[in-house]
Order: structure tokens, then sequence, then C-alpha cells
């Protein structure tokens, strides 16, 4: 009997493992993000941060700098990032670690026209991003960064971006797994390598696909 | 058998040095996974508080520590102890399985240890397995396949979910039953507290005089 009863729970847990995804897919889709949010199975963010607390930036003193390799070096306030062309779609939030949120609704500008405002010069091949925690960084290639679905986001889930998930600006590179998605965008430096960012020191691939292919560009990166 | 009968006659041996120490030692990891976790699940209300990688640093090698005392109370000529408990906990009488239908509101001829104890013993054990598989597979996530990892986080929080109740319900006991806690700190449970909740087992030790419920 406690022979049995060990085996039964073991075994549920191996077929959880399994079908668990799906069936998380099916509670998230009936409870919503709200009530799903709450249990085990429903589909809910995660928060991660590499330093200890999440830092705390106003609206007003918010400010994004863009420099390196380019013709006019910028410093955008939040204002001016929101008189760019905006751009929204809907998109699952996948972490590399197996959980997701589906149905995120996302706006900001994209990140090919930010960087059209300081225009790249010849000879850049990457950006490296800096987080306002000081210590996150992230990569992208140029080819990576003109994808039509990467945004600079300063809305989420139909409202500002909260300051735990990295606002008031964060990065959103849709085709790729969460971490390279940084929080708190604080700079976007323009240069002629790729600089691994800090989940990528951390073992985590470059080119983080969501479909798990490994090389700079994606045969198949499934725009919208 | 064992003479586990101590000198003055007055008290038994429930648990030996080893499964007392191997008991605290996963007590103590438990409660520090317990402990960490909390705030790695419900980060967004201690977010802005904690130290994260450190946090999860320790819930991971608390993980990977957890079963060596376990393993190790079974092994070599200390485990004898642990592993006769291990076949009891596994044997179940028809009475028993009775008992643990009737939600234990049946009379009860108790082993050394009730159904109720059988049935946590199991579980928890199996939970350690599953908890260890599926923690690994988010840690060292690129070996297994996207869908695995969620099916593996969603396992991982539900289980966490049963065994805080199962973990809760073994501390309240424990102390509500303060004879049987204080058998885990010094080893022995008097024979008035064997014949009383264990009257199987006060038999089986040569306490004649305990009466079949």
């Amino acid at each position: 009997m406690g022979r049995r009863v060990f085996l039964s729970v073991t075994a549920l847990g191996a077929l959880g493992v399994l079908v668990g995804g799906s069936v998380q897919n099916f509670a998230g889709n009936t409870l919503g993000t709200g009530l799903g949010g709450l249990l085990p199975f429903g589909n809910r963010f995660r928060y991660y941060s590499v330093t200890g607390a999440y830092p705390k930036i106003s609206k007003k003193r918010y400010r994004l700098e863009v420099t390196g390799l380019v013709d006019r070096p910028k410093t955008f306030t939040l204002d001016e990032l929101k008189a760019l062309p905006s751009t929204t779609f809907t998109k699952t939030f996948q972490c590399v670690t197996g959980w997701k949120v589906p149905d995120v609704a996302w706006r900001g500008v994209r990140l090919s026209d930010v960087l059209k405002e300081v225009s790249v010069q010849r000879g850049a091949v990457a950006l490296t991003f800096e987080s306002y925690d000081g210590l996150d960084s992230e990569s992208l290639t140029l080819d990576q960064a003109h994808l039509r679905d990467v945004l600079v986001a300063y809305e989420m889930l139909g409202a500002p971006v909260s300051r735990a998930h990295g606002g008031p600006v964060r990065l959103y590179v849709a085709p790729m797994f969460g971490y390279k998605s940084l929080k708190w965008l604080s700079a976007i430096r323009v240069v002629d390598q790729v600089q691994p960012g800090f989940w990528e020191q951390n073992g985590y691939p470059v080119n983080g696909w969501l479909d798990g292919t490994t090389g700079p560009t994606n045969p198949d990166p499934g725009l919208p | 058998m064992a003479p586990t009968l101590s000198a003055e006659r007055e008290r038994l041996v429930r648990f030996s040095a080893t499964q007392r120490c191997a008991h605290w030692c996963v007590a103590v990891l438990f409660g520090a996974l317990m402990f960490t976790a909390i705030p790695l699940y419900f980060g967004s209300f201690f977010g802005v508080v904690f130290e994260r990688h450190l946090i999860a640093q320790i819930h991971l090698w608390c993980g990977l520590v957890l079963p060596i005392p376990v393993v190790g109370s079974l092994l070599g000529p200390w485990g004898a102890p642990m592993r006769r408990d291990l076949q009891r906990v596994n044997y179940w009488t028809r009475d028993e399985l009775r008992w643990i239908r009737s939600m234990g509101r049946r009379a009860l001829d108790a082993d050394k240890f009730n159904p109720g104890q059988k049935l946590n013993t199991a579980f928890v054990g199996s939970s350690i397995l599953v908890m260890l598989a599926t923690g690994a597979m988010l840690q060292w996530f690129g070996l297994f396949p996207v869908s695995w990892r969620e099916g593996a986080t969603s396992v991982h929080d539900a289980f966490a979910y049963v065994l805080f109740a199962a973990i809760i319900g073994h501390v309240v006991l424990a102390l509500a039953h303060r004879d049987a806690l204080r058998s885990m700190l010094s080893g022995t449970v008097s024979t008035k507290w064997v014949r009383a909740h264990a009257s199987a087992w006060a038999r089986e030790e040569g306490l004649d005089d305990v009466e079949t419920s």
C-alpha cells in the first residue's frame, strides 16, 4: 500500500510534467489571468530581478540614452518616445524556464523606429541594452533589432508598464524567450560586435529564439 | 529483535539517533525550502526587499541536499531501524485501510505508526522525488523541451501547495501530541503512551497487558 501510494504520486508528477503545459493553457484560458494567476496551474507572471530590488524611476525623470555608433546620439524622455509612431500587438510572454502568459497586450515604439531617429552608422553590428538596475544587460544583432515585433514598450496588459514588470519602459523581444526582454531599459549602445548580456554570461543562449534555434537569424521567426 | 526496552523498562525506543538526526536535518532543509519558496513564488510582493538570486541559490542547494539525510539514514548498520520502520509503514492491514477510509473515526489496534502517518510517509517521500526531478528540470532547463518545462513548473507549484499543507499539518499534530514530539528529540516514549496510542506495537514489544480494542 505504501509503495503503491509512493508510485502513484510519483507517476502523477511525471504525468503532470508531460501534460501540465496543456492543463495550464486550459486552466489559464478558462480562468483568465485574474483567478488563473493565483492557482498553481494558472498562467501567471513570475518576477525575476538580477539585483535585490526593483529600480524605481518616475515617469518624469525617465530617460533612454541611445549612443555608440550613431550619427545623432540622443536621450529620449518618455514623452519623446510616446511621440514616435506607436505599435500595438498581443503576444504570449514565454519564459525560458517554462511558464508563459498568453495574450499580453503590448504598446510601444518599434526598436527600428528608435534607431531611425539616431541614424545608425556603417560598421555597426549589434546593440547592447542596459537596465536601470545597474547590472542586467542584453544584446541583439542589428538584424534582430529590426524585426517588426521588437518593441521599446511603455504599455503592457492595457496599462503603463508597472514597476515590477520593468516600467516605465522595457524592451519586448517577441520572438525570443523572456530574458531577452530587458526590464527598466536605461540605455541602448550601438556597437561593432555582440556583447553577451547578463543571462547569456550565466549560460543562456545569446540568440534566445522561442523555437530553440541558436543562430543569429531564425529561419522562421513567426512574425504577425 | 533488538532490545528496544530501555533499562528501567518504562520507556520504549521509538526513534534511533540516526533517525532523529536525519529527521531534524530534513526538517531544517524543508523549513529553508519553504521559507525561500514564498518570496520566489510571490516575487511581485517581495521584489522590493529581497536579494532574489541569493534566495534562489539557497533554495536550489537545500533542495539538492535534502535527499542526502533521507538516503543516508537508510544505509549501513546505522540504517537498520530506519529500514525496519520503512517496511513497517509500507505494510497495511485491512483494519488500517478501513480506518483511513473512515477518516480516522473507527477504533484501531494501532501499529507503531498509524495509517495517517503511513500515508504521509509515502506521500512526502514520493513528493521529495517529484520536487527534486521537476526542480532539476527548472534549473537545468536547457536539457528539456519547453512543454516539459511548462509541465514541470506546474507540477512543482502544485506539489508545493500540497506539501505546505502536509508540513503545516505535521507540525500542528506534533505540537498537539507532545509525547510523540519529545520522542523525536529523546528517542523514547513511555510505555503508558505506547499502550494508549500504539496497542499493536505494545504487544509486539512484549507489553502483554495491552488489550486488543
